[in-house]
């Protein structure tokens, strides 16, 4: 039986808007993968220590203060510098269009979901392309 | 009444019995808040009500009907729109457009460095300054803010919780450089940390320490700055955090009682600092839900107040508040329908009687709002007071048959989470058991389950949608050289300051915090020597200690 996707729900930045995190952290546990849940106020430094120790497959950033293209690029570049690039990078939160091309254009951000996604097609697109063996 | 109860029980009965043949849309009939509603309500619904006992006179106890006894023929609500971006100039810029369009007070907005007590050029600052509000890091920061503003004649509320005392003492500074005496400002500071540690998560210190630094503001301000709000006790945030109306009207009245509990331990008399209190809600998109709430949370304030705490000013037993429209409620699909929501929402505050009202711009779903779409929501209230009549009646659904019976449902559901949370030994002790936070993470848990079911329909979200939906409305952006600007500005501050008398004055402030006297004087004299308010946080964090949160979902 093939092991569970593990995650990392992470919520950087300084606001404290976390019920979209804690909403998604949850949905993911019922849908069968095995979730880890930072709390608040994490920088990319301890999000990306926690990434490694907790061993996970996709860090998922729920960013809604308008920091996304400062904190994208950091966790990005942390993963890289720890040797930890087989990590995905996914996002969600209040991110405009643009924005959103310009973060998987430089491969900041495999995918980003913004307000209206279902839990069930962010499941569904994390089964689909995390590849786990 | 010309009809006998008999009668109304034989004529619903019959209804009842005619009603059975018919077919119901396939649709759960409930609240926003998954409260089940009947389809009919009759006088038996409200049986029970007593109109002096439960409703009385507007402006008259239990407040049921309004706090003023003129409400909207007297005054108007306020037309407070939250505001504020990017640096004290440009924000500055925005307050003057917003008074020159008929705006009536200030709110201002700051950016999470501020919220969180860091300077900006604070490394956590990185990436944040200016974004979600105005950074302001000393008194030059709020003298420039309010520059050619007299705060004499604009009330102004602040949106700051943790670091409250700190920026009330910069804008009492910068009104002193005005000339203006502190008993002639008036505005809020939202000064509400329990909601922080439930919902809005934006906490900095340990609860005990916090609630001191409150009580103290209630001291100062009952003795020198007597018009001002001491503290907004908000449930705005708990609702936007996913929680039901019940538990917003709940939680927030029980964080009231708490900071009247601690007051009044604090050596205070209730009727000294009780009539400054004011509170701040939600208008969610469920229309009745959200009157009945207005109208309980007025009756529960005032009966608790009188007879659990015994007030005796009538001030004191008035639940005056403030009102936004639901951010959670608007969608980044299709934003103009935003507009619509908020109207709504608007409607159902002046409905509950509000003091205040933010009406939310379309696009603040995806972004600061622009100056056009600001305007639609200011208009939108306009419209509202001057156009529909609304105001001319006062609590105008008062004895609807629906509205009362839903009034003293709320009421009793209150009742039901007062009577928890004094079980688990009050509410800071209900936080410590993550007790709020565990019923607001599953109330929002829910929510969204029934919008992926669909059992609940979000137009252009998860039905009505647009196909190839592109975003097509401008979004306002902010400089990345904001931020390089504020941190010379700070920088520059700290090498051209007076630093002797800086360091005097936050000596003081370390010994009147590490005691028990009142620190306000002391963090005045700090600011006025242009002390950050990165550098007394800091203090305070390592007299305080820090508050860490146990992360659950």
């Amino acid at each position: 039986m093939a092991r569970k996707i593990r995650v990392l729900v992470a919520k950087p930045g300084l606001d404290g808007h976390d019920r979209g995190a804690r909403v998604i952290a949850r949905g993911l546990r019922d849908a069968g993968m095995e979730v880890v849940y930072t709390g608040l106020h994490q920088t990319p430094e301890q999000i990306v220590e926690a990434a490694i120790q907790e061993d996970v497959d996709v860090v998922g950033l729920s960013i809604l203060s308008g920091a996304h293209l400062t904190l994208f690029p950091r966790v990005y570049d942390l993963l890289r510098e720890n040797n930890a690039e087989d990590i995905m990078i996914i996002g969600g939160g209040t991110v405009p269009d643009d924005d959103i091309v310009t973060l998987k254009a430089n491969g900041w951000a495999k995918e980003i979901f913004t307000p209206g996604a279902t839990l069930d097609s962010i499941v569904e697109w994390i089964n689909t392309n995390v590849k786990i063996n | 009444m010309c009809n006998s109860a008999d009668d109304i029980r034989k004529a619903k009965g019959e209804w009842i019995q005619s009603r059975e043949k018919m077919r119901d849309r396939d649709f759960v009939f409930e609240t926003v808040s998954s409260l089940p509603v009947n389809d009919l309500y009759t006088p038996e619904d409200i049986e029970n009500l007593d109109y002096i006992k439960d409703l009385g006179m507007p402006g008259q106890y239990p407040y049921t009907r309004g706090v003023q006894g003129n409400m909207y023929r007297g005054r108007l609500w306020t037309m407070r729109q939250f505001a504020g971006f990017a640096t004290a100039k440009e924000s500055n810029e925005r307050y003057k457009y917003l008074l020159t369009k008929g705006q009536t007070g200030l709110s201002v907005a700051f950016d999470m460095p501020t919220i969180m007590g860091y300077d900006s050029d604070h490394p956590r600052a990185f990436g944040e300054v200016g974004r979600v509000g105005v950074a302001i890091d000393s008194l030059q920061d709020m003298e420039t803010l309010f520059d050619g503003i007299p705060l004499d004649k604009v009330s102004t509320s602040m949106t700051i919780n943790a670091p409250a005392s700190i920026l009330w003492c910069m804008y009492i500074a910068a009104g002193e450089k005005q000339g203006v005496p502190l008993e002639k400002l008036t505005g809020t500071i939202q000064n509400d940390i329990l909601k922080e540690y439930i919902a809005q998560k934006s906490w900095i210190f340990p609860p005990l320490p916090s609630m001191r630094l409150i009580t103290d503001i209630f001291a100062y301000a009952s003795r020198h700055v007597p018009k001002w709000n001491t503290v907004s006790i908000s449930g705005y945030h708990i609702r936007e955090a996913g929680s039901t109306a019940v538990q917003e009207l709940t939680f927030t009245l029980a964080d009231g009682f708490a900071y009247v509990e601690a007051g009044i331990a604090a050596g205070l008399n209730v009727d000294d600092f009780a009539p400054r209190l004011s509170f701040f809600f939600n208008a969610h998109i469920d229309f009745f839900e959200e009157i009945a709430k207005y109208r309980a949370a007025r009756r529960i304030w005032a009966k608790r107040m009188k007879e659990k705490y015994g007030a005796k000013d009538p001030r004191s037993r008035m639940l005056r508040f403030h009102t936004q429209t639901a951010g959670c409620s608007l969608t980044a699909q299709q934003p103009e329908n935003n507009i619509v929501r908020t109207a709504y929402e608007a409607l159902a505050a002046v409905l509950g009687g509000t003091q205040s009202l933010h009406t939310n711009s379309m696009d603040e779903v995806l972004a600061l709002p622009t100056e056009k779409s600001v305007q639609i929501a200011l208009r939108t209230q306009q419209i509202l007071a001057y156009e529909t009549g609304v105001p001319n009646v006062i609590d105008p659904l008062a004895g609807s048959y629906f509205v009362e019976a839903l009034t003293n449902k709320m009421e009793e559901e209150a009742e039901k989470y007062f009577a928890e949370i004094e079980r688990r030994g009050g509410v800071l002790a209900a936080i410590d058991q993550n007790f709020f936070q565990q019923e607001i993470a599953d109330a929002a848990y829910h929510f969204q389950r029934t919008v992926d079911s669909k059992k609940r329909i979000m137009v252009g979200v998860n039905e009505f949608v647009n196909e190839d939906e592109k975003q097509d409305i401008e979004i306002l952006k902010i400089d990345p050289q904001v931020e390089k600007d504020q941190v010379a500005r700070v920088q520059k501050l700290r090498s051209e300051r007076d630093n002797i008398r800086v360091r005097e004055n936050m000596d003081a402030l370390r010994k009147a915090a590490q005691g028990t006297e009142n620190v306000i004087p002391y963090i005045l004299g700090c600011v006025r020597a242009y002390a950050t308010e990165g550098e007394i946080v800091q203090l305070f964090r390592e007299v305080f200690g820090e508050y860490r949160e146990k992360p659950i979902f």
